[in-house]
Order: C-alpha cells, then structure tokens, then sequence
C-alpha cells in the first residue's frame, strides 16, 4: 500500500472495542499473568500500547527495523549519542540545530566524547575527519538554517566500511518526502514536535533504527534512562501523521511558491531552498526528494540586523516564533533565535548572518503567505 | 478582547507591484487555520490552551455586577460556554460566512437545541424526506409529545412541500446532498419558497461542509452541521453545530444554558485541532470521492453509482451550479446479488473498516440495510429507496490508487 494509506491504517488496527481509533491507554501498569510471568505490556515507561501503536506507524514509514517514542528530540538525540562512550568521536555537520550543537559541546563533552563538526554537504569533509576513535556520524537531511543536503547514500558508503554509525535527523524531511534508512543511515531522527506532530501542540521525539539489534540496544538505553512519549502526546502526534503526507505536500508547494517570489524580490540577497534551481545541491535535492522540497526557506535581506528584526516583527500571520513544520507559519531570526546557543565564531564560520530569516511554511493559503510577506518586507 | 484574525489580506502580489489592490477575503486554508483565534494568546501559546474549568470566579462583587449588566464578556459557568467552544464557534462562523455558530455536544443535540427553541405547541415543521432518519424521528416521535406537527414530502419536490405548509407552519428543513442517495437540493428555490410562505429555512449541510457549500449566501436562515464528521474529520469526537445570525441564535444559545447539551473543552480542543486540516482533508476527500466513483461507475459488477460528481446523477447539474466539490460519500448498487453476497463484498474490503459514520480521515464502509435498516420490513425499506444490494462507502483520505484497488479485489471476488 501507499505511503498516505498506510499512515491512515498501519498501528490503527482494531482492539476488542472495535474503535476506528484505538483507546488512549494512561495506565502506567499492567496487570501480569502470573508472579515472574510478563504480558506484553507490564510497566509503561517500558511500553504503552497507544505509545506502541505510533511507534509501529512509525517504523512501517522509515521502513525501519523498529522505531521509538520519546518525550522531545532532544531526548532522542542523546539516547543516541548514548550509544558512544568515553573517548568516543562524533562527526556533526556544521548547521547542525542548536540543541544538537549545544548537547554535543556542553553535554556530551563532559562524558569525553569529542566532536568535530564539517560541511556535511561535502561527504569528502567527512571522510577527512575520520578518526581511528569516530563512532558516529550525525547529520540533518537538510542543514539548518542555511538549507544544505548532504549526500546521504555517498556519506553511508564511507560509514558503513568504517563501522561508524550514520545518525540522520531527518526533522525538516519527514518520511513523506526521504526515508533516509533507504538510502543507508542507520538511525533516523526527528523531532517530531515538528511536521510529524505537525499542530504545534505536542513535543515528541523519534528514533527509527535500521536493523533489530540497534534498535534493541536503543530500546535498552530508553528503558533505562526513562525519556519515554506520555500516552497522551503519543495520541496527538498518531493522529497528527494520519494527515502528514497531504499537510507536507500542501506546505512544500507553497514552500516553493514563496521561495520563487522572494527570489525575485528587489530587497532579499538571497534565498535558500532546495526547490530552487540557484541551490547548490538542487540537483541532488531533486534527485533524493522528488519534487517536495520540505518547508522550511531561508532568506538573506539586502537591510543590517535592525531592519531583520523589524521584518520578523511585522508580519501579521507569520508568527514570530522558533520551532517550525507546523500548520501555523512562523519566522524567525537564526542569530538571535534558533541558533543563538551556537558562539558567535561558529555562527560566522557556518555562515549564518544576522540578515538571515527563516520561514516555516504553514498551512495558509500561499497568496495570503506571499501578501503577508510583501507588506512586511516593504518595497 | 481577542485580536481574531480578520486576515484581509490581497491576493499574492509580484514584487514589483504596489501594493493596492482590494483586499480579498482569506482562503479557505487561512481561515482554517487562523480564523476564530486570538493572534497572541495567553503566555504567549501558539496553540489554544485547554480550558476545563467548571466554574469562573469574580474578583469582587462589582465584576459580578458589570458581568450581569453585561458590560463585561467574560465566562461565568461551564453549562453557559467556555473559551475552547467559543474559539471554535467563531473558527465555525467564519467557514460558514456566518455571524454566530453554537456548538453542541452532537449534531442530534444541537438540531434539538435548534427545534425546542423556536417550535411551540401547534407549530408545524416539513421536512424532505431524505433527512437524517433520527432527526425527522425526533420531530415525529417527540416533539408531537409536544403539540408539534411534522410532515414530510418526497425530497426535491418543491410543489409537495409548498402543499404542506400551512399559516401553523414555522419552518422547513433539508438535507443537502441527502444521504444514501446524494440528492443536492436547490438551494435557490428551497430560500426563495420559505421567503414567499414567511417560514424559516434550516439546512443539514453535514455531507456537503462548509468548503463545498455555504447555504448562508443563498439566505438559508440556519445551517446544521454534524461536526462529527467532517469538521471534527478523524473519526474522534463528536459534536454538532448550528451557524447563522447572531439575532435568530441568541435565544437557542440560551435554551443550550438550559438544556446543558455542551460540548466539553477536550473535544473542543480536538475539534479546533482537527479544523485546522479542514480545507486540505476536503480537497482530498472530493478528489477521492470524484475517483472512487467514476471507477465504480465504469465497472461490470456495479449496477449504479449515486454520487453528485457524475453526470448520471439526478441532482448534478445543480450540484455542478452550487458545489465546489461533491465530497467523499458514495453509494452504489451492487449487479445481481441479494443482500448476503453484497455484504461479502464488504467483508472482502482490506482497507475500509466497516461502521457508521463518514467524513474522518479513515474510510468507512457499510450496508445501509443491514447497518441502518434491518429491522425494517422489506416494503418499508423499499419506501426509502434502500435496497438490498446498496453500499455505501465514506472515502477518507487514503491513496485513491489504494481504496479502487482494494474495492477492485473485492468485487472480483465473491
Ligand atoms: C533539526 C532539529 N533537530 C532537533 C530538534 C530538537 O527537537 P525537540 O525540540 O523536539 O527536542 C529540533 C527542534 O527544536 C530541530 O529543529
Ligand atoms: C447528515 C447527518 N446529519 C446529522 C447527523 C447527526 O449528527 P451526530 O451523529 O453528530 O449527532 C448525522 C450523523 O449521524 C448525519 O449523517
């Protein structure tokens, strides 16, 4: 079956009630057949059947081994940088999130892990920082802010000979569009407060695995620290997929209707989207996305820091806010907002001005986005 | 108060241009997501948040005073309203381009809400008879209790209804498009008759949603919705909503004070939520709708297809006139099978669950005469127009590749 059908029905199945939607399960015990016997369910930080019905979901559209719930991306992300240990080195791409770049340097530094951060566009980067001691490989599936694509089948080919594992955030390329697992990373990553929730009201996080065992030991490590998706928020961000496919199809359309006319506008430098044949890895894009593109544009305008400011204030249905994929468009200002937790040298070394802006592409109509647009920017 | 979106934005301009044209009216997608909402809401939330209080309190007794002498728009008690169903009705109002919306906790509740407002003892009501079974036998069963007096004509025929009205009558109700046979009723003629006898108008436009139609802009005095299924459109909550003006809906609202038929902040929530895909799910649902039905109409094993969007329909050409899209239910006849062999046509589907109900985002199927009509004696059945070899499908959003494959392997089956 299709992608969209199977985000409908797959972890939907029927329970005894009948229900189209199964029964939000809040229990956090179970009661057990016997004393040292286990049902399927015994304890709900090990396992919650709602939590289990989007993790199934999930994994059926990474085309993963097996996928997990967590209580924010960033409760993801360190269950898999848990995998590393001392004296362990991580290769990040240089616009990585700003969590990610503040848990590398501030958290995992503490337990001695290394990192070394690379234009991840350019596999050839990674290949040059390869250590004897280089565990894994983290990238995003489009950096962040400044809207890169790195090559992820010729990264793996490099990964996978090493023994390194190839982590793939994935929280701007939802499933509908990349599946990175098929194209050679080990894990998957998302955020999933983002376009797979996609209605700004839950904080969630994914981590799908390519083979049983990797996912077994990443279950391991989230059983034991405990940074599980609450029954509740496991039922938002179910019901948020069953529309993924058609909110990111609408979203990446509009995404690049407003890509299109920004690029033309006299007062904005340049614009960042992979739609957008002036993209340096368009072709690439093009090649591993089809024709959806994601959601996210970022924009360079001709004015200094103040006039970024006053534009990211005056728009009346953007909303000025960070977080994005959701069916409200947002802007933002990177420098002072999204990646305010990078130092500023690593702020200038990636590239990320403070003109930059970056759109999240909601819901909305594109003519009502582009007139918000138009009368924020001014002429 | 809140600073709700009023979006009066223009239509995309090139860059180059000034910008001076009229402003337009939002999209439906814009007034989807924003419309209804405060633009900055509580600690700064991008989302509503849920509001279950049962009771408001004052901060002194002067604040009771203002509140009573209505100088003050504020809640007081849950049974009267609270912040998510008025987010929510406002969100309603404006996809019907309508002055107020009331909310209820089902559809069946807010039609009762509705009639036991504005019918008194020796009023009488017609109805098409293709209206929702439950709410002609709420009329018949129960407010004759109450000295109401129902009647019902055959549904289109617009001679038969004027016949039926009377200087005891006060209004007249339709569906559009009716359900299981997809008649679109003409909205034109259905105002312009209530206009010319001085009764109200009421519409059940559930089937058709405030995307495909809006019965307010013929001049329909109400329009009801079963928020169950469209609007709420994941087949998770139910609700039910009347929209029209503020002066004909302030006394329903009260009696809704009385009877207590409100819905609960949760499933208002997951209502507003659910609205915010509203415009997208609709285009899908038309789409699939559309599709599904031309497939079934081009196969051997169907004996007829009811579905607005074909030419063979009855009811297209004012369907075409009045509808943006014919949305996501279809019916059809099965060739040759008595009523076991269609329902192991049913059984042989892999992705639509079977059930009552349509409008969510999963697809439904079912027999309306074994779902709806079995205990029905087989002339009685024959009078509505159910027949034994009648299905009808609600096709959610899936893949429409996916529901004419799966309905393909079922009717070659069995
Ligand atoms: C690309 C990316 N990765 C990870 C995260 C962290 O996810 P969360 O905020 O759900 O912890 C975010 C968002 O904040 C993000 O944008
Ligand atoms: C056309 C129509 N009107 C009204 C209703 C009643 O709505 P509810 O089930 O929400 O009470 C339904 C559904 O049952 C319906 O299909």
């Amino acid at each position: 079956m299709k992608f969209r059908t199977r985000a409908i029905h797959v972890g939907s199945e029927p329970d005894e009630t009948g229900a189209v939607i199964p029964p939000i399960y809040l229990a956090t015990t179970f009661i057990q057949p016997g004393a040292g016997e286990w049902g399927t369910f015994d304890y709900s930080r090990s396992g919650s059947p709602t939590r289990a019905r989007v993790e199934k979901v999930l994994a059926d559209l990474e085309g993963a081994a097996g996928a997990l719930a967590f209580s924010s991306g960033m409760a993801a992300t360190h269950c898999a940088m848990m995998l590393l240990e001392a004296g362990s080195h991580v290769i990040a791409s240089n616009d990585i999130y700003g969590g990610t770049y503040r848990l590398l340097h501030k958290i995992c530094s503490r337990n001695q892990i290394e990192v070394s951060l690379v234009p991840a566009h350019d596999a050839e980067s990674i290949a040059d920082a390869i250590r004897p001691n280089t565990k894994m490989v983290w990238i995003e599936s489009i950096g962040n802010p400044l809207i890169t694509i790195p090559d992820i089948p010729a990264i793996a080919s490099i990964t996978r000979p090493a023994g390194i594992l190839l982590g793939v955030d994935s929280t701007f390329v939802p499933p509908a569009i990349l599946r990175p697992i098929e194209l050679g990373a080990d894990i998957v990553m998302h955020s999933a407060t983002k376009l797979l929730g996609g209605h700004s009201d839950c904080l969630a996080g994914v981590l799908a695995a390519r083979d049983r065992q990797l996912h077994d030991r990443l279950y391991y490590t989230q059983n034991a620290t405990g940074a599980v998706l609450g029954g509740l928020e496991s039922f938002l961000l179910h019901r948020g997929i069953k529309t993924l496919s058609l909110r990111v199809r609408e979203q990446s359309s509009t995404a690049l209707r407003i890509a299109q006319w920004l690029e033309q506008h006299p007062r904005v430098r340049r614009v960042l989207y992979p739609g957008l044949a002036s993209h340096p890895q368009h072709a690439r894009a093009r090649n591993y996305m089809g024709d959806q593109f994601g959601t996210i544009i970022s924009f360079e305008l001709t004015g200094d820091i103040a006039e970024t400011k006053r534009v990211c204030s005056a728009t009346k249905l953007f909303g000025l806010a960070v977080s994005l994929g959701a069916v409200e468009s947002l802007i933002e200002q990177p420098a002072t907002m999204s990646h305010a937790s990078y130092d500023s040298a690593a702020r200038a070394a990636a590239g990320i001005s403070d003109s930059l802006i970056r759109l999240s592409v909601g819901l909305e109509d594109a003519d009502d986005l582009i007139a918000d647009l138009d009368q924020a920017i001014g002429s | 108060m809140h600073d709700s979106i009023t979006v009066d934005s223009k239509p995309a301009p090139t860059p180059n241009q000034s910008s001076s044209q009229q402003p337009h009216r939002a999209g439906p997608s814009t007034v989807s997501v924003h419309a209804g909402e405060a633009r900055q809401k509580p600690n700064d939330a991008i989302t509503d948040s849920i509001c279950c209080s049962s009771t408001y309190t004052f901060d002194s007794t002067q604040s009771i005073l203002d509140y009573i002498h209505e100088k003050q728009d504020r809640e007081e008690y849950g049974r009267y309203g609270n912040p998510n169903e008025k987010v929510v009705e406002r969100k309603l109002a404006a996809l019907d381009g309508a002055e107020d919306a009331i909310l209820y906790s089902s559809g069946m509740a807010a039609i009762v809400g509705l009639l036991m407002t504005k019918l008194n003892a020796g009023d009488e009501i017609v109805f098409f008879d293709e209206c929702y079974h439950r709410s002609r036998e709420f009329c018949f069963k129960h407010l004759s209790r109450f000295g109401v007096v129902t009647h019902q004509v055959k549904t289109g025929d617009f001679d038969a209804m004027n016949a039926a009205i009377n200087d005891r009558t006060k209004m007249i109700v339709s569906e559009s498009p009716t359900n299981p046979h997809l008649t679109v009723v003409d909205l034109e003629q259905f105002v312009a008759l209530g206009k010319e006898r001085g009764v109200e108008t009421l519409i059940d436009a559930t089937l058709a949603s405030p995307f495909n139609i809006q019965p307010l802009e013929y001049g329909v005095d109400y329009v009801w919705h079963s928020a169950t299924k469209y609007l709420g459109g994941h087949n998770d909550l139910l609700a039910g909503v009347i929209s029209g003006s503020k002066e004909k809906l302030e006394p329903v609202r009260k009696l809704r004070g009385i009877l207590g038929c409100i819905n609960a902040p949760h499933n208002m929530y997951l209502l507003e939520r659910g609205l915010k895909t509203f415009a997208l799910r609709m285009q899908r649902h038309n789409e699939n709708g559309q599709r599904v039905a031309e497939f079934l109409a081009s196969h051997p094993r169907v004996e007829h297809v009811y579905y607005p969007g074909l030419p063979s329909h009855p009811t297209h050409a004012i369907a075409k006139r009045t509808m943006k899209g014919f949305g996501g239910l279809i019916t059809f006849l099965v060739r040759d099978a008595d009523w076991r062999q269609t329902g192991s046509i049913i059984d042989a589907c892999r992705i639509p669950r079977i059930g009552p109900s349509l409008g969510g985002v999963e697809s439904l199927i079912e027999q309306p005469m074994v779902m709806s009509y079995f205990d029905y004696a087989p002339e009685q059945r024959a009078k509505f127009g159910i027949a034994d070899n009648m299905i009808r499908m609600s096709c959610g959003i899936e893949d429409a590749d996916d529901l004419i494959a799966d309905l393909e392997q079922a009717l070659s089956q069995s």
